[in-house]
């Protein structure tokens, strides 16, 4: 046990190391820009002096290790600065009514994303599991082939494609779901999955495919080992010995693809939140793009690098975790 | 809904009472007689599901407009499925009897899926290198005399000119001409795209791989850091910042898009390439070369690249699908191809909201549909040639 403590304690390591690489990056990427904050907020007719005052407000005329150090000091406790886009004057001119930060921005629409995420997730998981274990049942068959044609066409097809597709058949010609996800912050629990369900199945349909085929590969991977023979000998129906004899030795690998579906949901809802109008952080993410708006750009990214890199962490751990031969070493 | 439940409830018993039939009329065949209730039952649920596809597709095609409306996209993707379905047989056919005797061995053993692909692609390059014949009018030309926002449809009850059979766009420029040119546009960008990715990628992977050390480790460390960050999100942040740097040195977005995607894409190709090359230079061959003398070049592009083209080929179609689609994605935000380039991503964003229309005149909604689906089927078409080369070169039957 003591083995597996050490692999996971240095994976996690290396995971916190490589969170702040990024953060690093990221940073320095933003400060790449030509000018700086200031004069962005303040524009061309800026004034020499209320552009150092903000400068000197903002802690602009620090160097760029300590201003990167406050800021990932801020953001450690949820402070990423204030956006300038939505009521920063607010802010400089003293009435500090908390409306133009970017913590305050963010916090309920990652809350919805999260939820998004949740309900895709929801859904995708037993039914990918499912169609995999089916494919792997009755492999080579026309079922298998179907399958099959139909996740590599979802996996290759844009998100936008399979959105308004979607939109097309379950909104417009058969209205049975809206198209549009207005979400309020106090709306009943079955209203706001109604809204989310048609942004939720765009993106089943997307990651489904995904582990639907790293299930029935893992599976089939199995199935030449010596004890699937000996359990198809002994009689055993195929889909017994697939279900109990198969699965708990594929579910490595499929942990893994669960996860790595997971984060991939999670910094997936960019376009799909755009085409449903979503009120999520991807949707948060793409105006501040188009706005410049830095301060919510470089928050969101690594919120979403942050996202990325713990659910592929967890990926890391649950197969060393799930691995036997790790557990219990000789 | 309940209807739903309720047939695949009765779905159950005609499964049970097929079997049975089965059994009785065969007496026993083996093949009745081993079949298991899911078998039987995933027989009744594709009659049942083709059954009210043709029933569907009849529906498209009847008289009252507002029953065929309703069921026309219905119609149009059965009609596009059994179009496309025959073409690539006859396309495999051709290639089976026309060709030299490598190529009709290849086509023997080929399924449809991948002829399709081939046969797509070909189709996609076709119109991206003869556009400018084939579009009726420029990319971005704004036709004189005509009315800008004309439908779709070519119906001039609905608003629509048939000389402009998919209208006209929000400034005046033909639509159809626009999807045409994309087919360079956006294809062309990803290719360029991809090339660049993957000359990087490729030679910094067999650098790593023949040198190792420290320049290894480095580059190798730089990889991991970048594949930390979602791609989409990294490229969505760093155009921000190629936005803003474009105007003042005066070089356009576009190029500023290709390099950064190119940048990003080529770690995954350097992973590759790395792996690749590792485990050829430990052959004897390379050590041979080494002990003539050869320089790093020669090692690299006469010695290792030959023997990884392969795997690398296979990933390049991977890739190259992958960048195709971010790009798409990009543009659809609205910070990749710039106008006044015709691309699809754009045209998807920009004639989005005509999809609520498709009730009352699906033809409106049929240009971001189509845009939309061009970029799907290139990619499905390179993905399925793709699957089936990897399939091909793992000698996997299962």
């Amino acid at each position: 046990m003591g083995n597996v403590l050490t692999i996971i304690l240095q994976r996690l390591a290396l995971g916190f190391l490589t969170l702040l690489v990024v953060s690093v990056v990221i940073f320095v990427a933003v400060n790449l820009l030509p000018g700086d904050f200031a004069q962005s907020i303040l524009g061309q007719g800026a004034t020499p002096e209320s552009v150092a005052a903000i400068r000197r407000d903002l802690g602009l005329d620090q160097p760029m290790v300590a201003r990167y150090f406050s800021w990932l000091g801020g953001a450690l406790q949820g402070d990423f600065g204030s956006s300038f886009a939505q009521a920063s004057f607010a802010n400089f001119t003293g009435s500090d009514s908390g409306a133009g930060s970017v913590a305050q921005q963010i916090a309920p629409r990652f809350a919805n994303t999260m939820f998004l995420a949740a309900v895709s997730a929801a859904i995708a998981v037993p039914f990918a599991l499912v169609l995999g274990v089916l494919a792997a049942l009755y492999r080579n068959s026309i079922f298998d082939r179907a399958t099959n044609i139909f996740t590599l066409s979802s996996i290759s097809s844009p998100e936008f494609f399979l959105a308004y597709v979607l939109i097309l058949f379950l909104a417009v010609l058969n209205p049975i779901l809206p198209s549009v996800s207005n979400i309020f912050a106090d709306m009943a629990f079955s209203d706001r999955l109604e809204k989310t369900l048609l942004p939720a199945l765009t993106l089943t349909l997307v990651v489904t495919a995904h582990m639907m085929r790293m299930t029935r590969a893992a599976i089939i991977n199995l199935l030449s080992s010596p004890y699937i023979e000996m359990a198809r000998l002994k009689g055993m129906s195929p889909l017994r010995v697939i279900v109990h004899h198969a699965l708990p030795n594929a579910l490595a690998p499929i942990i893994n693809v669960v996860a790595i579906n997971l984060a991939y949901l999670i910094t997936g809802v960019v376009v799909v939140e755009v085409v449903f109008v979503y009120p999520g952080i991807g949707q948060l993410f793409v105006d501040s793009v188009k706005f410049r708006d830095i301060p919510v750009v470089q928050a969101c990214c690594l919120i979403f690098a942050a996202a990325y890199i713990l659910l592929n962490l967890t990926a890391d751990i649950m197969s060393i975790l799930s691995n036997p031969r790790l557990r219990h070493p000789k | 809904m309940i209807w739903f439940a309720a047939a695949l409830v009765s779905f159950a018993a005609l499964a049970w009472g097929f079997r049975l039939a089965g059994q009785a009329a065969t007496g026993r065949a083996p093949y009745f007689r081993d079949m298991t209730f899911g078998v039987a039952y995933g027989y009744i649920f594709a009659v049942a599901a083709l059954a009210w596809l043709v029933w569907a597709y009849m529906q498209g095609r009847s008289p009252d407009p507002a029953v065929a409306n309703k069921f026309f996209f219905l119609r149009i993707a059965v009609e596009g499925f059994v179009v496309f379905a025959i073409g690539a047989w006859l396309f495999r056919l051709l290639g089976r009897n026309v060709g030299t005797k490598g190529t009709k061995r290849l086509f023997r053993s080929m399924p449809l899926t991948a002829s399709f692909g081939i046969m797509m692609i070909l189709i996609y390059v076709f119109v991206a290198v003869f556009a400018s014949f084939l579009a009726p009018y420029g990319q971005a030309e704004i036709i004189r005399g005509v009315a800008a926002n004309i439908m779709p449809g070519g119906d001039i009850a609905l608003g629509g000119n048939p000389d402009f059979p998919l209208g006209t766009d929000q400034i005046g420029r033909d639509i159809l001409s626009r999807l045409i040119y994309g087919a360079q546009n956006t294809v062309g960008i990803a290719f360029a795209t991809t090339v660049i990715a993957f000359m990087l990628g490729g030679s910094m992977g067999f650098l790593a791989a023949t040198l190792g050390g420290w320049l290894d480790q480095l580059l190798s460390r730089i990889v991991d850091v970048l594949m930390a960050i979602p791609s989409l999100i990294f490229a969505l942040l760093l155009m921000t910042i190629a936005s803003v740097w474009a105007p003042r040195l005066g070089i356009p977005q576009t190029y500023f898009m290709i390099l950064i995607i190119a940048v990003i894409d080529s770690t995954r190709v350097y992973r590759l390439s790395r792996a690749v090359g590792q485990s050829i230079v430990v052959m004897d061959y390379i050590e041979a070369a080494k002990l003539r003398g050869e320089g790093m070049g020669y090692l690299m592009f006469k010695e290792i690249l030959p023997n990884a083209t392969a795997p690398l080929l296979a990933e390049f179609g991977l890739r190259f699908c992958f960048v195709f689609l971010t790009i798409a994605s990009l543009s659809f935000l609205g910070v990749g191809i710039q106008p006044p380039l015709a691309d699809w991503g754009t045209m998807v964003r920009d004639l989005g909201g005509f999809v609520n229309f498709a009730q009352f005149a699906p033809m409106v909604a049929t240009p971001p549909l189509l845009a939309a689906g061009a970029i799907a089927l290139l990619a499905v078409a390179v993905n399925f040639v793709v699957d089936w080369m990897l399939h091909r070169s793992s000698g996997l039957k299962d």
